[in-house]
């Protein structure tokens, strides 16, 4: 069966390039643009891996982590960070927020599926 | 022009149009036989004409789109009687104005026999409800006289371009723009409000 | 292999509304004045499109948004003051990065040296000590030229891997056995021995275990040892560790990037071994294993079987071959307009002819043709989702229109010398392109208006007490099917005594002509109406509200005014959401039909006698639901002959306008719900009161389209007598009726 992916990020581009690297090597990918609208797109959805951007309106992606992790059913769910910001602080923050792990953007299509990999299988 | 020849309903196209173009003189020589080109000889110019009446009206060929039957029509409210309503061409609505109603003769009564002028002003589309259609006359412009400035018959002056006199007949040519402008807000005039 | 180009549109048309809401909101950025969502927005816009670049490898474009989010980054944080100098070097860096953008998209190159001025002025403002700059150079190289850039792949993309794994191998030289990448086939020994907790932070070690076997062949050994007994065993902790024997010709640093998330939380070790003979050995379980952990892909277990294939080269394998059959998906396209107007004009024939064939099939007797019938249904169904699918493609948010709006409010501001916030909300509205176009100029004209001739002074308006900055809010919302914008401003309210003598002095009304309140205010959308004493560059271009008020006619909308002396001044517009197309209800008077806007109608009703009132000047009303609303006679409106005139032998149709205001429409019969075309009335002829445009029915005959709070309009205009005071009629207040 198909994974699902659902990619959060504020940026349609990012939101694309994401979907598009993801279901070209064989994964269901869904989208929400900001955390708000996450939760409001996972609760009705069995989801794999969230891909998360850190960085967005109205919900921020640490924000998101906590509330995922907050809810039992979310508790070992795959999370990961989407950032620029490939300093040790910044990790740090994701980790004790709940992520999983990070992906440092600007990424290329490999690398994001490799990691997805890492992940989630 | 296919168009109009063809969707007819109309009136026979009589030999009013050799008279008319024998009228002409010698510029008749070079029409007779086949139609005049329209845009032709630019002192040249085809009217297509027709009857309300025992009054014989005429508009510029080039602004007639077609000649169709009578479709029953969908009535507007609150406008003067002469605005018969709007009719379906082909996804368009168009409104249709009564000619007759339009010169103080009150409605139409309208049978099967009655027809619409589809003419297009501008970028509008209207139809005109006339009773028949009776010819289409070549003519120069030097034929045409200027409209009197008092009344004729029925109409008040403004809303002629013109009088074409031939043999044994009087065509008034219409200044359709300004004919329904009082309802349309087409041109401004004095009476552009609804009710004249 | 993906092709980044496919991007390249959405990231421009991304980077277009992201400029124009980093514009919006520092323009709103004033010393004093800061509002953390603004900036915050301006902030992720900037880096948006950062971000964006970075991956199409623009890299004068990341350089120089670097800059600014850097800059951005310090005023988020308030580690540096709001100043006029401030706010104006980032709007200039707004402007270059939309340049930059331009050249980037146009495939152009800046010119040399194009963004140093700004560079520079921006750099004045990064005063944080050298460290914080470059750290944050680190974070995102700002250096044009990367050096990894050359390594990355085809693409010439900056390459996430390179930095990454370069991280890790960095990682590796201090704390683990130092191993020497050699491009030979290398077998090491890898302990893991995760922190209990690994499993809630979403890791899973058999995921691990399968990045591993990505990387070569592997053999794996699960040790139990730390697991404890039963009645101590946590289910979500983790007493298990791993020791994998792998061989592989990746670098350490890939193996130790397979644990990159898990390495704090957990114990590592990387050994090498010699190379041996015996790597036949762990072949065979490998493939075992790798088959039961990637069922979904036989062909990558088959590759991996394969002694003489590489993991390495397996993976790649499979990636191409996924990457060939389904990198064919494509999410968005760009269409021609002309094509989606065709497919809109197309639907709405569709709609006309099905609506044409269930007429006749209403004809056939009842029960008959039960299949048919069924299928009509389905296909009304069908054609319905048809429409609103095409409706949607063509549906933009008002916020395209909306950001326009604060450049304005600055420059007339600075041209009036008052000073004025613009407050905006609902931008995420969406309505039919038609109309988001059409609504540019109208909205101009409404907020010029609103600062030319509203806002006061700020002299003027410290004397009455109030703030000296003034407000003028725009929003968008949705309501019974339309969109309703509003233009509000807390200025000094519409001077009615003014607007009166001049309405009298153009002779637009007889002098004591005892208008209301409201009508006073609506005179203001009278041809040839202005109120400005002197004409100013601003509003007295020639075009007044009148022409504001007949674009937005023309369009099946209305606009009116409410003001309050002193208070300010509120325009409300509504538009319907489409041009195109509506779901009405059809009713007859008389011989002629009408359709009504269904999202209009209450209900329809038959009342009874004692239902009825009649008040003393001929306004007849009714009890439904249990206030009174007003009875209109559509055939005594509209002249119809041959209508039914008693109520209780008639129908009335509850209905309500966008205002909330109530009526009851007393109608012969209702006909039936149905799917309409707007067809409009004014491209050949006129707008008439009452009428919002027309359609043709099943039978090819046309109706009219009600417009339900003309008609109020009209029947109001007409029991009050006042029908020929006002050209254009007058706007209905914003109450309801209670009579």
């Amino acid at each position: 069966m198909k994974k699902t992916v659902l990619t959060v990020d504020d940026s349609r581009t990012i939101r694309e390039m994401v979907g598009f690297t993801l279901k070209s090597a064989g994964y269901d990918v869904i989208e929400a643009h900001d955390g708000q609208h996450a939760l409001t797109v996972i609760s009705g959805t069995k989801v794999d891996l969230v891909i998360a951007d850190v960085n967005m309106p109205n919900m921020d992606g640490l924000t998101l982590i906590r509330r995922l992790r907050a809810n039992p059913s979310y508790r070992t769910l795959p999370i990961l960070m989407l950032t620029t910001e490939a300093d040790e602080k910044k990790k740090a923050e994701g980790r004790s927020a709940g992520a999983t792990g990070w992906i440092v953007k600007p990424f290329n299509p490999q690398k994001l599926i490799s990691v997805v990999q890492k992940v989630c299988g | 022009m296919n168009s109009l020849v063809s969707s007819t309903p109309m009136a026979p196209v009589q030999t009013g149009v050799q008279a008319g173009v024998q009228a002409g003189g010698a510029r008749g020589d070079a029409a007779r036989g086949e139609p005049a080109v329209p845009g032709g000889p630019a002192t040249e110019e085809q009217y297509v004409t027709f009857t309300v009446g025992d009054e014989e009206y005429g508009i510029k060929i080039l602004s007639v789109r077609e000649i169709r039957g009578w479709t029953p029509e969908s009535r507007l409210p609150n406008l003067p009687d002469f605005v018969r309503g709007v009719v379906n061409l082909r996804g368009v609505i168009i409104p249709i104005f009564d000619l007759r109603a339009r010169f103080g003769g009150g409605a139409t009564e309208v049978t099967k026999r009655h027809v619409v002028v589809v003419i297009q002003i501008g970028e509008r589309t209207r139809g005109i409800l006339v009773d028949a259609i009776s010819d289409i006359v070549t003519v120069s412009r030097d034929q045409i006289q200027p409209p009197p400035d008092v009344e004729t018959g029925m109409i008040n002056a403004q809303y002629l371009s013109g009088l074409y006199t031939g043999a044994d007949r009087m065509v008034t040519i219409l200044n359709v723009e300004r004919l329904f402008a009082a309802v349309t807000g087409d041109v401004e005039t004095e009476e552009a409000t609804i009710g004249v | 292999m993906t092709n980044l180009d496919q991007f390249k549109q959405t990231y421009f048309d991304e980077s277009a509304e992201l400029l124009g809401v980093a514009e919006a909101g520092l323009l709103r950025l004033a010393p004093g004045q800061v509002d953390d969502d603004e900036v915050n927005a301006v902030f992720r816009a900037v880096h948006s499109i950062k971000g964006g670049a970075g991956a199409f490898g623009f890299t004068e474009l990341v350089a120089f948004a670097h800059e600014f989010e850097a800059v951005m980054e310090l005023v988020r944080s308030v580690r540096i003051p709001i100043t006029t100098d401030l706010v104006d070097t980032l709007i200039r860096a707004n402007d270059v990065l939309a340049q930059l953008v331009a050249y980037a998209r146009d495939d152009g190159k800046p010119p040399d040296e194009f963004s140093a001025p700004v560079v520079e002025a921006l750099r004045r403002f990064n005063v944080e000590d050298d460290d914080e700059a470059d750290s944050a150079a680190e974070r995102a190289p700002a250096d044009p030229t990367p050096s990894n850039d050359t390594e990355g792949p085809e693409t010439g993309l900056v390459d996430g891997t390179a930095g990454t794994s370069a991280q890790a191998a960095g990682r590796g030289a201090g704390g683990l056995v130092p191993v020497v990448t050699t491009p030979d086939q290398q077998t090491y020994t890898i302990v893991f021995i995760p922190k209990p907790d690994l499993l809630l932070s979403g890791n899973d070690p058999v995921f691990l275990m399968r990045a591993l076997s990505r990387l070569g062949t592997i053999a794996v050994t699960c040790e139990t040892g730390l697991v404890p007994p039963f009645a101590h065993l946590e289910p979500e902790h983790l007493f298990l560790s791993w020791r994998v024997r792998l061989t592989t010709d990746a670098a350490v640093a890939e193996i130790e990037d397979v644990f990159e998330f898990v390495s704090d939380e957990s114990s590592l070790e990387i050994t090498t071994e010699v190379a041996s003979g015996d790597t036949d050995s762990s072949i065979d379980m490998v493939s075992d294993a790798d088959a039961s952990l990637k069922a979904d892909s036989v062909e990558a277990a088959a590759a991996s079987a394969t002694v003489s294939a590489t993991g390495t080269v397996a993976t790649a394998d499979r990636r191409r071959a996924s990457g060939g059959d389904g990198g064919l998906a494509v999410h968005t396209i760009r269409v021609d307009l002309d094509k989606i107007d065709r497919l809109v004009n197309m639907v709405g024939e569709m709609v006309i002819t099905q609506a044409m064939v269930a007429e006749h099939v209403r004809d056939l007797p009842p029960g008959s043709f039960q299949d048919l019938q069924e299928g009509l249904e389905q296909l009304a169904q069908h054609t319905r989702e048809l429409r609103e699918s095409v409706m949607s493609i063509r549906a933009q948010p008002v916020g395209s229109v909306f950001a326009r709006m604060p450049r304005l409010v600055r420059e007339l501001a600075g041209d009036t010398h008052k000073e004025v916030d613009l407050e905006m909300s609902g931008e995420a509205t969406e309505v039919d392109k038609t109309v988001i176009e059409n609504l540019v100029d109208p909205l101009t004209h409404m907020i010029r208006n609103s600062i030319d001739h509203g806002i006061e002074s700020p002299e003027d308006r410290r004397r009455v007490g109030k703030s000296t900055r003034g407000t003028v809010h725009l929003s968008a919302q949705h309501r019974s099917g339309r969109i309703v914008i509003e233009v509000a401003d807390d200025g000094r309210g519409i001077d009615r005594e003014r607007v009166l003598a001049k309405a009298v002095q153009r002779g637009l009304i007889p002098s004591g002509s005892g208008l209301s309140d409201e009508e006073i205010d609506n005179l203001i959308f009278q041809p040839g109406f202005s109120t400005a004493d002197k004409v100013t560059n601003i509003s007295g271009r020639g075009v007044g509200m009148d022409v504001v008020r007949r674009n937005i006619t023309n369009l099946g909308g209305r606009i009116s005014v409410f003001s309050a002396p002193g208070k300010g001044s509120r325009f409300v517009l509504s538009l319907p959401l489409t041009l195109a197309v509506l779901d009405g209800m059809v009713i007859s008077v008389g011989a002629e039909r009408f359709v009504l806007p269904l999202t209009n109608i209450v209900e329809s009703l038959r009342p009874r006698h004692n239902d009825l009132h009649s008040l003393v000047n001929r306004c007849d009303v009714m009890m439904a639901r249990g206030r009174y609303v007003r009875l209109v006679y559509l055939h005594q409106l509209f002249g119809i002959p041959g209508a039914v005139l008693d109520p209780t032998e008639a129908l009335v149709v509850l209905v309500e306008a966008e205002n909330g205001e109530r009526t009851g429409l007393v109608v012969d019969e209702v006909l039936g719900q149905q799917q309409v075309v707007i067809k409009s009335l004014e491209a050949n002829f006129r707008r008439l009161d009452g009428v919002a445009a027309a359609t043709i029915l099943g039978d090819g005959r046309v109706a009219l389209i009600l417009d339900v709070a003309g008609v109020q309009d009209m029947n109001r205009r007409s029991s009050s007598g006042r029908a020929r005071l006002l050209a254009a009629p007058p706007v209905s207040p914003i109450q309801t009726v209670e009579v």
